[in-house]
């Protein structure tokens, strides 16, 4: 605890909590702990003792922060941090063979330093350049398309106090240099940002399309914003529209069914919004039958929109009644009361039923909710019934 | 190398990626001499709700990879609640194959953030963050340097433009957890947490950051919508399909003569992607590869005319997700391929939920087993009754992803499997391979 944190990081400390709002400092953390490493290279426990001095936490909560993220590291690092990335596709393409290689040359295994206190080396997961796998990079910035002995070289000219410059990126930094930019200052050498232009994975496509005189027609700069009621009514027109060119047939066999649909189209006369509307969803009511994987189905529960049912989501249709009308209000208060009587109620820890009398109690207090609500004397027969 | 055909060129189309070919368009002089900040001037004339609703009409879909429908996200967020409004960008890009947003804020970063402006005035957000994959610091360079430079030209800060409009932005570098491009775990992490996921009713709309109502959308997401207010909705909707509108950056990677960054109309194939890479390198065969990034299942040789859009991609049995296309061929394994994904999501699962710590922790004990040759028929049922565990039991959709390319490898090459358990295949992994891979 020997460590103290000259004014400069203090003062760049302060900066950091000014980008939060006033009463959420706490949000500084991150960048605070890239600071701290930006003086000791990780993150010490001097380093945590500061972050909780000038957050106002306790060293356990920035502790259990730190230890949580890669990037912080947990004893001193060398001043150059040797990334080689073993993900799938760097490894298929020769990344695991680069890393085994400067593993052997430089004597060291994931996540330590050289004796000579020069270079870390790690192994670090897909670093978001596949297209130019298998890639390095040098504290963070990108060394290309690396094989054994172009990786074994830029560590050779680092150790030899040179410095290789990165295929994309700017010139290289220290590590510690490196965490001032992280903790989310400007890069202040002359010209770093400007450093590295793109390579040509990223222009191909690009290329190809200019090669041959590939762009997207139509597009007018100036092509006005409709207004909100302006696309409103044009969304009501196409719909009637739609009505109207509904083949005879599918009319006359829809005919016994008594749908709001069906009333509005002859006339063309658009119906006033639904609730299904609200959600802006033109995606059709009735869902194909539900052949999906497994992984299809659960991503479309986490992500739950218009189309999929799912409880409490934002979007998710209101179940509507028989005669297509939303419920009210009290409807869906009456409903509830009578799903919590239907509910077996988990009492003060005890496993369901254990406590005698509980279920009991229960019921009583959703029938007494359900009554000062108002609720119809058919909820609290139902209520009843299950006593 | 052979000219692709006129039909597969004309799949190409060049939007958020426009900009790349010139050298300095990450400085904002060069900018705005090609279009930049002519969608903010022309966004900040009209009503927010007008934006939302031409969001809506485009059809654009969240670019993180789950699809959602980004008009709708931002029509969400509740109006008049007297609470704070925040946008948060996701540029934590980390899903194992996806290269599309970083030489986007590398190369393009106003882009970026004239879409964050106009997204945050649509929500009425005085106050957006970026948060941005720590690793990735050349992008957060010229992102923070482009953020500065926006401040200086009145784009961002008190009285935008002179319309009264107030933003303050802020770029905030993450520190390397891939579960933080989950966004409720993002939002932890920006509030100072552990990135750990959040159970989800209530979603970010209405409890965000600082419980308050966000939206986090993803980078190319918010860079799609300066192109859509200038060019409108329904230029929009002339790329891509019926339901998958507008155009989307492919990243080939892997196995093909040229991986780069290709964008394109939605819906275009692999077959036609293959085409505009040059094929195949020589003396390789596809063999399998993913549609979005390590999480969605793998699909195969026979899945090349599948169009890539949220439809068809889910149709085939797998996710679009982040069209991050890696490309394998006969000379690569799938059991190896899967063992590398699964420790990569050991490494990452954050602890917060059983299945997912402990299921992966033990498959890829499972794999090392078996790609040392001594698996057993047993391990596969053991490893089909993990992922069962995990699927859906999960708390977030990291531990779903990671039993992706689990079931999908065992359906499509179970052969591989059994090669490796009955004595046909030589053993992948000896020791030295095993050290140092955890």
């Amino acid at each position: 605890m020997s460590v103290v944190f000259t004014d400069e990081t203090r003062e760049r400390a302060r900066e950091i909590i000014a980008r939060y709002p006033a009463d959420r400092s706490r949000s500084a953390l991150l960048p605070l702990l890239h600071l701290v490493q930006a003086e000791e290279g990780y993150v010490s426990p001097a380093g945590v003792a500061f972050c909780a001095e000038v957050l106002g936490l306790n060293k356990a909560q920035v502790g259990a922060v730190a230890t949580f993220y890669t990037m912080y590291k947990r004893k001193p690092t060398g001043d150059f941090l040797v990334s080689v990335c073993t993900n799938t596709m760097c490894n298929v393409l020769g990344g695991q063979e680069v890393y085994d290689t400067l593993a052997e040359h430089l004597g060291v295994g994931h996540d330590e330093t050289t004796a000579d206190g020069t270079i870390t080396l790690e192994h670090a997961e897909c670093l978001a350049a596949c297209d130019y796998g298998p890639v390095m990079t040098v504290n963070y910035d990108f060394f290309d398309g690396v094989d054994a002995s172009t990786a074994v070289g830029v560590v050779d000219e680092l150790r030899a106090g040179g410095r290789p410059m990165p295929t994309r990126g700017a010139r290289l930094c220290t590590l510690k240099e490196m965490a001032v930019q992280l903790a989310g200052f400007a890069d202040e050498r002359d010209g770093a940002v400007a450093d590295g232009g793109p390579g040509e994975p990223t222009l191909r496509g690009l290329r190809l399309a200019q090669q041959h005189g590939v762009s997207v027609p139509g597009f007018d700069p100036n092509t006005p914003i409709r207004s909100k009621a302006e696309a409103d009514k044009a969304a009501a027109e196409a719909k009637a529209k739609a009505e109207a060119a509904k083949p005879a047939p599918a009319e006359a066999s829809a005919a016994p069914v008594k749908g709001g649909d069906g009333a509005s189209a002859p006339t063309g006369v658009a119906e006033p919004a639904k609730p299904a509307d609200a959600t802006g969803s033109t995606a059709p009511d009735v869902k194909a039958p539900d052949d999906k994987s497994p992984q299809v189905r659960t991503a479309e529960t986490r992500q739950p929109n218009a189309d999929t049912a799912v409880p409490d989501a934002p979007g998710t249709k209101v179940p509507a009644d028989a005669t297509g009308t939303a419920p009210e209000a009290d409807d869906a208060r009456s409903a509830e009361a009578a799903g919590v009587a239907a509910n077996v109620p988990a009492g003060d820890g005890k496993p369901a039923g254990d406590e005698a009398g509980a279920q009991e109690r229960n019921l009583t207090e959703a029938k007494a909710e359900t009554d000062a609500d108002g609720a119809g004397p058919a909820d609290a027969n139902e209520t009843g019934a299950q006593k | 190398m052979t000219t692709p055909r006129p039909e597969t060129l004309a799949k190409l189309t060049p939007v958020l990626t426009k900009r790349w070919l010139s050298p300095d368009a990450w400085r904002i002089g060069t900018y705005e001499q090609l279009d930049g900040y002519a969608a903010l001037r022309k966004a900040l004339k009209a009503h927010p709700d007008d934006l939302i609703q031409l969001i809506k009409d485009s059809g654009l879909r969240g670019r993180g990879g789950a699809g959602f429908p980004t008009g709708l996200k931002w029509g969400f967020i509740p109006q008049g609640d007297g609470k704070p409004h925040y946008l948060v960008v996701n540029a934590d890009e980390g899903e194992p194959g996806t290269c599309k947003d970083l030489p986007l804020m590398t190369h393009d970063p106003h882009a970026l953030v004239e879409g964050v402006i106009i997204a945050s005035y649509a929500i009425r957000a005085a106050r957006a963050y970026i948060y941005i994959r720590g690793e990735a610091v050349h992008a957060a360079r010229r992102l923070r340097n482009a953020v500065q430079e926006a401040y200086d030209k009145g784009y961002l800060g008190r009285n935008i433009l002179r319309t009264g409009y107030d933003l303050e932005l802020v770029v905030h570098s993450g520190a390397g957890a891939y579960i933080c491009g989950e966004e409720t775990a993002l939002l932890d992490s920006l509030e100072g947490f552990r990135g750990q996921p959040r159970l989800r009713p209530p979603f970010p709309a209405t409890h965000g950051l600082y419980a308050s109502p966000t939206v986090v959308n993803n980078v190319g997401t918010i860079a799609s919508v300066p192109p859509i207010v200038l060019g409108g909705a329904d230029w929009w909707k002339s790329m891509g399909t019926e339901k998958s509108s507008g155009p989307m950056i492919y990243s080939l990677s892997g196995r093909v003569a040229n991986p780069g960054q290709y964008e394109c109309s939605m819906g275009v194939t692999l077959r036609e992607l293959l085409e505009l890479a040059g094929g195949m390198q020589p003396g390789h065969n596809l063999r399998f590869w993913t549609p979005g990034g390590s999480s969605t299942p793998l699909l195969a040789a026979e899945h090349l005319d599948v169009p890539l859009d949220f439809e068809g991609v889910a149709a085939a049995g797998s996710i679009l997700g982040t069209t991050a296309t890696q490309i394998f061929s006969d000379q690569d394994c799938p059991v190896y391929a899967t063992y590398r994904w699964l420790e990569f999501y050991h490494h990452e699962s954050c602890g917060k939920c059983t299945p997912c710590r402990e299921g992966n922790y033990w498959m890829v004990r499972v794999y090392r087993r078996i790609l040392a040759g001594q698996g057993t028929h047993e391990d596969l049922d053991t490893l089909l009754d993990t992922c069962d565990n995990i699927l859906g039991r999960s708390f977030c959709g990291l531990g779903d992803g990671a039993t992706s390319s689990v079931t999908s490898s065992l359906q499509y090459f179970k052969q591989d499997y059994l090669d490796y358990i009955e004595g046909r295949t030589a053993p992948k992994l000896s020791e030295k391979t095993l050290v140092g891979a955890h």
